[in-house]
């Protein structure tokens, strides 16, 4: 089992101001694993201002860490020959939100395919490109004729989202991260983006890392999970634990809030929600979401709750499971990409979880 | 059966482009009740937003409200002269607008901006009244008074959509019209900003259209809802029935395609792609996508008619 790209405690601060040496804590203390043997769709979430999309940009290499390393095929990016650093740009994809943005709105979207090739020389021949590109989009559920020679504006967001992870694919990579794929798109097409990203991971064994504020999807395609909140962990581990009977008092706010899809099924009015995020004071010691815990205990101020291991398949970082012993690190990092033994999670769709991929 | 608020009436919105009209808002007709919430749910060009902004008389060019009515306690909202309509707007109907960071003005404070608003419809209000009642309106919205003195830049995404909801309703409007309030926020903020916006809604009795594409809010929120699909209603019904037995095969579809808790691997989306609004297939617009299609449907447009008590389809099935 070896490690494709790594996480080792990785923490990211940013500076409040050009004059103001202040700084923002992004992200702190984040390990995380992910295997070469092993493809697994890695769940992130939590609301705005928790670090998902740092997390993103640090692995992508797009930001180095403050403090920690990313290993990718166990070298740090930032020593990488430039072969290295190519092949590493090349095998770690991604996919932004903005499916509306991320064009050139002057060049055909042919461009964001052809491209990618031209620049990993991964073609001989146009004849070629265009064999790779129709694969690649063929995978993606479109039809080359319907979308090649177009401009993005002719496109609908959904066929310009799926046009990037098309983009993604052509690259042949190992990870793909996605940075909400799918807020941006209507409903009946997020269906459709999901399934391909599902179909990545299932018949080309690409791991994917899926960062999300909606812990409906999440739970959807995710094998494990992790819950951000200011930065640190509050919850990781199998997403049926961790979305379905969530533990800390975080996880089950979220998943509480979720606005489920059943008139049936109100928002009750016994709400968990003490304090709003907007009045919770920052603090420097303790547990970050000790202002709004209604469980709060005067521990909980001293200082910031390890993760407890409450289940084989997950970890807790709150006292109210401190009975349970603390996880080290590296076992922590291994719940968050363990691909559950996964048994047979599609059945309803069975084309597309051929495992010989 | 409660009174109607607002009765919109074959509301026609098209958009003049170079390239011809678009029909963004093609003879949309519904009722709101008193004290009711109604949902606008739609995806993304399907006419929600032009349609909102329609009943609120803020069509702006290149669009043009082409033909219809907006009947509000017996005055026609579209006949209205642009002073008429000022004086309504806030005290009978408020929007609140999508992303609320961008609604405020950035240089100005709360205070001012609240107070404004007061002023323009009664000018003889005191400074010190008008402060009065803006920290009145902050508070209804769960947030402190000193939140007047501020900028909007010192407060999160969730406090400037609360202060948007609290500005609608210091004239106590009889319509509360929310553009996508809670799109750009996470869903505890949204839960917090929808439970806010339910308490001032009740408490004024005022009745409230609530504008999206989220089947998940809708379900939590509205008491009746209208589907829209290209330009037009395809479905209007109580909220729990839409949910329970959706009749238009786009809301069925559209309800299939939500992922839930319950069912892992829920992958089902609608086939094929939203017509473009320029060049829409003839007979019913859904027509290309629909799996009950018929051979009427590619030559007949249908109506919206009821076809049970309160249910409202447009569906050559029914």
């Amino acid at each position: 089992m070896a490690a494709l790209l790594e996480a080792r405690n990785i923490s990211k601060e940013y500076r409040k101001g050009v004059w103001n040496s202040a700084t923002n804590v992004a992200l702190e203390g984040m390990s995380l694993t992910i295997n070469d043997d092993e493809p697994s769709i890695t769940v992130v979430a939590g609301e705005s201002g928790s670090g998902k999309t740092t997390l993103a940009n640090l692995l992508l290499d797009i930001t180095r860490p403050t403090t920690g390393q990313i290993l990718y095929r166990g070298k740090d990016p930032a020593d990488m020959t430039a072969e290295e650093h190519l092949a590493f740009r090349r095998e770690v994809q991604v996919i932004f939100q903005d499916p509306f943005e991320s064009y050139n709105p002057f060049h055909k979207v042919d461009r964001v395919l052809t491209m990618p090739l031209k620049r990993f020389k991964l073609a001989t021949s146009a004849a070629e490109a265009r064999k790779l590109i129709e694969r690649a989009l063929d995978l993606v559920g479109l039809h080359p004729e319907d979308t090649l020679g177009r401009f993005p504006h002719q496109l609908s967001g959904g066929q310009r989202q799926r046009i990037m992870v098309a983009r993604a694919l052509v690259l042949q990579p190992r990870i793909i991260i996605a940075d909400e794929p799918v807020s941006m798109v209507d409903a009946s097409l997020r269906a459709v983006i999901l399934e391909s990203l599902l179909r990545l991971n299932r018949e080309l064994g690409i791991s994917l890392v899926y960062i999300t504020h909606d812990l409906t999807t999440a739970y959807q395609v995710g094998d494990s999970s992790i819950i951000l909140y200011r930065g640190a962990i509050t919850e990781v581990g199998d997403v049926d634990l961790v979305i379905r009977q969530p533990e800390h008092p975080y996880t089950r706010l979220l998943v509480d809030s979720i606005p489920l899809p059943d008139p049936k099924k109100r928002w009750g009015t016994d709400t968990l929600i003490t304090g709003a995020d907007e009045d919770a004071e920052t603090v420097s010691v303790g547990c970050k979401f000790v202002s709004r815990c209604p469980f709060a205990m005067p521990m909980c101020h001293e200082k910031e709750p390890p993760i407890f291991q409450t289940n084989a398949r997950r970890g807790v970082a709150c006292f109210l499971y401190r009975e349970s012993p603390v996880m080290p690190a590296k076992e922590v990092s291994d719940l968050m990409v363990r691909a559950p033994n996964r048994p047979a999670p599609v059945p309803a769709q069975p084309q597309l979880v051929t495992t010989d991929g | 059966m409660t009174a109607d608020a607002l009765t919109v009436r074959d509301l026609r919105v098209h958009y003049h482009t170079p390239v011809g009209p678009i029909k963004a808002v093609d003879g949309v007709s519904f009722t709101v009740h008193e004290s009711e919430r109604f949902g606008l749910v739609g995806e993304s060009g399907s006419g929600k937003t032009t349609a909102a902004f329609a009943i609120l008389q803020l069509t702006k060019p290149p669009a043009r409200i082409e033909s219809g009515s907006v009947m509000l306690d017996g005055t026609d909202l579209v006949r209205l002269s642009e002073d008429e309509l000022r004086s309504k707007r806030f005290s009978e109907i408020a929007l609140i607008p999508q992303g609320a960071m961008n609604s405020l003005n950035p240089v100005i404070r709360i205070n001012e901006q609240m107070a404004d608003v007061i002023r323009a419809h009664d000018k003889s209000t005191s400074k010190a009244e008008a402060r009065r009642r803006v920290g009145d309106a902050l508070e209804r919205v769960g947030l402190k008074r000193e939140v007047a003195d501020k900028f909007p830049h010192e407060l999160s995404g969730g406090m400037k959509q609360r202060v948007c909801i609290a500005m609608a309703i210091t004239l106590k409007p009889k319509i509360i019209v929310a553009d996508e309030p809670t799109s750009a926020l996470d869903v505890v903020t949204q839960r917090q900003v929808m439970e806010t916006l339910a308490s001032v809604q009740k408490m004024l009795g005022a009745s409230l259209i609530l504008v999206g594409h989220d089947m998940g809010l809708m379900a939590q929120f509205v008491d009746r809802i209208g589907v829209m699909y290209a330009g037009r209603l395809v479905e209007v019904a109580p909220v729990a029935d839409l949910f329970q037995e959706p009749l238009h095969p786009y809301s069925r579809l559209l309800i299939s395609s939500l992922p839930s808790l319950e069912t892992k691997g829920n992958f089902k989306g609608i086939p094929g792609i939203a017509p473009s609004l320029r060049r829409l297939p003839p007979g019913c617009p859904f027509n290309p996508r629909c799996p009950s299609a018929m051979p009427q449907c590619t030559t007949i447009e249908p109506t919206l008619v009821e076809v049970r008590p309160g249910r409202w389809v447009s569906c050559h099935l029914y």
